[in-house]
């Protein structure tokens, strides 16, 4: 892009005074980890996007589904079953042609993790649940890097933003120094969201990443800013680092790498997983297509029971096969089934009963009877 | 000594925006008196602050104090 392009591009925001042509440059120098590429994730790469961040990464292992359409609103309904990844950063790289943008589909998990918040400035959480959020606050921590937090649920919203400079800053733990565990807090599906509240709180998040970069304005630093979508009340929470905090974050990379954060958050078992015994239940009522998502060529072969087979990357073009309301998908270990349960819910919705087996056909088997 | 107490997220489902609590010096004395009259406050993980200030010691209240009961969010 020629430096006339690129001042027109931008202009409207170079020609801030506490902006200017310097404030482009740092955003342009830049390197953000936009960790989720939902609710949060949506807003928040579409303002960092067209603000000019030189290199956005966005990791999400995560597929679009219908009901996730009323507030990422980056997809469309031609998205569903896509990675989020992968769309977000095609449509991203749409909106701004000039900047970099890499997609992982993948998820973030302890054996990544740090390899990859290395690589970036600044880390932005737009996750969904504890343990990713603990996991990513530890090495933020570990590898002293800036971390804008968001996080909602219903009609309310948290923003905040953690230096991780000095071993006196706040981190998350700070506040809650422990996940909850099961039952302690609702999650978004049992709790549900208003659609917009994510773009208000997603929006913030970018707005707090230009002035951590910049250097302009007060980012949230050392305060946890929450507001209410139905009263408009915001509440702003001073925040203080404690001693106690630094035993909780692992020492080094070795110790980070032993610590189990789905275990440590309980993550609930999902609702749409059944076992084996369920299964059979279920199916002698009949009236259920059985779906195996797994490669053709995959053994051990199954003749026990009628199903229909679609490897799973084919699953969302062949939703034609599904007759009956109730869905059953299964695979070798209850991996991919789990996956397809989620992209026949994002297209189907309510309207059928869809359910994922549990340990896949490899467990199935162990629980028969030997004829 | 009454104390206005502002709840958020699930706690607010459960009592409302806001509760008051009478006769407590203290904030472990207030937590006390709301998992009394709220038992499942009890089984909800949340941050106490006093006048905004994130406390986690018992600290004493005066009745101009502001105190706020904040659960952890995880949704995204």
């Amino acid at each position: 892009m020629s430096d006339q392009n690129l001042y027109e591009r931008y202009h409207r925001q170079i020609i801030l005074p506490e902006f200017g042509e310097e404030g482009q440059q740092k955003l342009l120098k830049t390197k953000i980890l936009v960790i989720g590429a939902g609710g949060l994730g949506c807003p928040a790469l579409q303002y960092l996007t067209a603000a000019g961040i030189g290199t956005i990464a966005i990791v999400d292992d995560d597929v679009v589904a219908l009901n996730n359409l009323h507030r990422q609103v980056l997809y469309s309904v031609n998205d569903i079953g896509l990675s989020k990844a992968k769309r977000a950063a095609h449509i991203l790289q749409q909106l701004n042609p000039e900047i970099k943008i890499i997609s992982y589909n993948e998820r973030l998990a302890t054996q990544n993790a740090l390899t990859l918040i290395d690589d970036f400035d600044i880390i932005i959480d737009g996750t969904d649940n504890f343990s990713t959020r603990y996991m990513i606050n530890d090495a933020c921590v570990l590898l002293n890097k800036p971390l804008v937090y968001g996080a909602i649920s219903q009609f309310e919203g948290q923003v905040c933003v953690f230096r991780n400079k000095k071993e006196e800053d706040v981190n998350y733990r700070d506040i809650f120094p422990d996940p909850p565990k099961d039952g302690e807090v609702l999650n978004c599906a049992e709790a549900g969201v208003l659609g917009v509240l994510p773009g208000i709180i997603g929006t913030m998040m970018a707005n707090e990443t230009i002035k951590m970069i910049t250097g302009i304005g007060e980012p949230l630093i050392d305060q946890l800013f929450t507001y209410n979508a139905l009263n408009n009340q915001v509440y702003i929470l001073k925040l203080s680092a404690r001693k106690e905090t630094r035993s909780l974050i692992p020492k080094d990379k070795k110790e980070f790498l032993k610590i189990d954060y789905e275990w440590l958050c309980a993550a609930p078992v999902q609702q749409n997983e059944i076992d084996s015994d369920i299964f059979n239940r279920m199916m002698v009522k009949g009236n259920i297509d059985v779906i195996d998502v797994r490669e053709l060529h995959e053994m051990p072969t199954v003749n026990e029971f009628n199903h229909i087979r679609v490897p799973l990357a084919q699953l969302a073009d062949n939703t034609s096969l599904i007759k009956s309301d109730t869905v059953i998908a299964f695979c070798q270990s209850g991996k991919r089934s789990l996956q397809a349960a989620k992209i026949l819910s994002g297209i189907f919705g309510n309207s059928k009963k869809i359910y994922s087996l549990r340990g896949g056909i490899v467990e199935w088997k162990k629980h028969q009877q030997p004829v | 000594m009454s104390i206005k107490i502002i709840l958020f997220g699930k706690l607010a489902d459960i009592a409302g925006e806001a509760v008051s609590v009478d006769n407590v010096a203290d904030t472990d004395s207030l937590i006390n008196a709301l998992h009394n009259d709220y038992p499942e406050f009890a089984k909800t993980k949340y941050v106490i602050a006093v006048d905004r200030q994130v406390i986690k010691e018992n600290t004493v209240l005066s009745k101009k104090s502001m105190v706020a009961l904040l659960p952890p969010f995880s949704g995204g």
